[in-house]
């Protein structure tokens, strides 16, 4: 295999991998975040204004670690330098 | 596809490139205060208001309000800091309703250059409210040994401030894109609905998260409670 194709694969391959794994982490902790909400606002439902906003500030924090992995994947597929650079020296030739 | 609105150039003279990310930034600064001009341009102070300047004056004091509950003690000082932060980057993330409408915060530059807006105006905030010296110990603050964590967790809170937003809004961008070319009738609407959700939220985020980090910066340390 010459370098394109290892490039080309590996950033592929990398990209599925990164999201799949990527978005398991977030998702679980913002189930544990929720499911910790409701108990709370079952508890005391005057707080519920406080309580909603910092769960959607908590998630909003948790979910930017999926957005991390995602923006890492794109910058694979659509941006990626090696590529460019491999690309550069094949047109080049 | 592209990944940014960088991409789209409109105007190219040797380095200088306008492209659609300046374009949209600066219509939006436009509409923001050609807007704000002209309603506040007839201001009444009794019950019989327009009702722009009452949706105004909601917008002003609910932000107010929210400054003041993250713990920042005089709202007024940092109104016009977090209020710009929050408005601009709602209405960069509210105009994705628009046809042919890209939202600049979906390029890195613009998200970037406001994570170092906040970056420089958190040591300011500091340095104007505790002064140079004091401002200067909190870094030292448990031990001197945390010097360079503090330093580093500096740096490290902008980038996420700056990665947070662009990636929520690209990833928005890119996938009703995606949805256009698989199910183009209902379902890029559902996604441009859920994107103009997290839109607010980021906006929200964003402005909290700065403000969560000057009132850090500004806070006098209270003195250690004594057991008497």
């Amino acid at each position: 295999m010459d370098s394109m194709t290892i490039i080309a694969v590996a950033s592929i391959v990398i990209a599925g991998i990164t999201t799949g794994f990527g978005t398991m982490g977030p998702a679980l902790a913002e189930g544990k975040a929720v499911a910790t909400a409701l108990t709370a606002l079952a508890q005391q439902p005057d707080a519920s204004a406080t309580i909603t906003r910092t769960l959607f500030v908590g998630l909003a924090m948790i979910e930017s670690m999926a957005i991390y992995c995602f923006v890492v994947s794109m910058i694979l597929i659509f941006a990626n330098p090696f590529w460019n650079h491999a690309i550069a020296q094949t047109v080049g030739k | 596809m592209h990944l940014s609105p960088d991409e789209i150039i409109f105007w190219q003279f040797g380095v200088i490139k306008l492209n659609a990310t300046i374009v949209y930034t600066w219509g939006i600064m436009l509409v923001l205060a050609l807007g704000s001009k002209l309603i506040t341009s007839k201001l009444s102070m009794d019950m019989k208001r327009s009702r722009w300047q009452n949706l105004l004056e909601i917008v002003v004091t609910a932000i107010e309000k929210q400054i003041e509950e993250v713990g920042l003690g005089e709202p007024r000082k940092y109104l016009g800091f977090l209020g710009t932060l929050f408005l601009f980057v709602a209405t960069a993330n509210l105009g994705t309703v628009l046809p042919g409408y890209e939202p600049p915060t979906g390029s890195l530059s613009t998200t970037v250059a406001l994570a170092l807006c906040v970056l420089v105006a958190v040591p300011l905030y500091g340095i104007l409210e505790q002064g140079i010296g004091g401002y200067l110990k909190t870094y030292v603050e448990p031990t001197v040994i945390m010097l360079p964590f503090n330093i580093i967790s500096e740096v490290s809170r902008t980038l996420a401030l700056a990665v947070r937003l662009f990636g929520n809004m690209m990833s928005g961008v890119m996938i009703i894109g995606i949805l256009l070319t698989i199910t183009p009738f209902i379902f890029p609407i559902v996604m441009t609905v859920l994107g103009l959700l997290t839109g607010m939220v980021q906006a929200y985020i964003f402005s909290i998260l700065a403000a969560v980090y000057i009132a850090a910066a500004t806070c006098t340390p209270k003195p250690e409670p004594t057991n008497s």
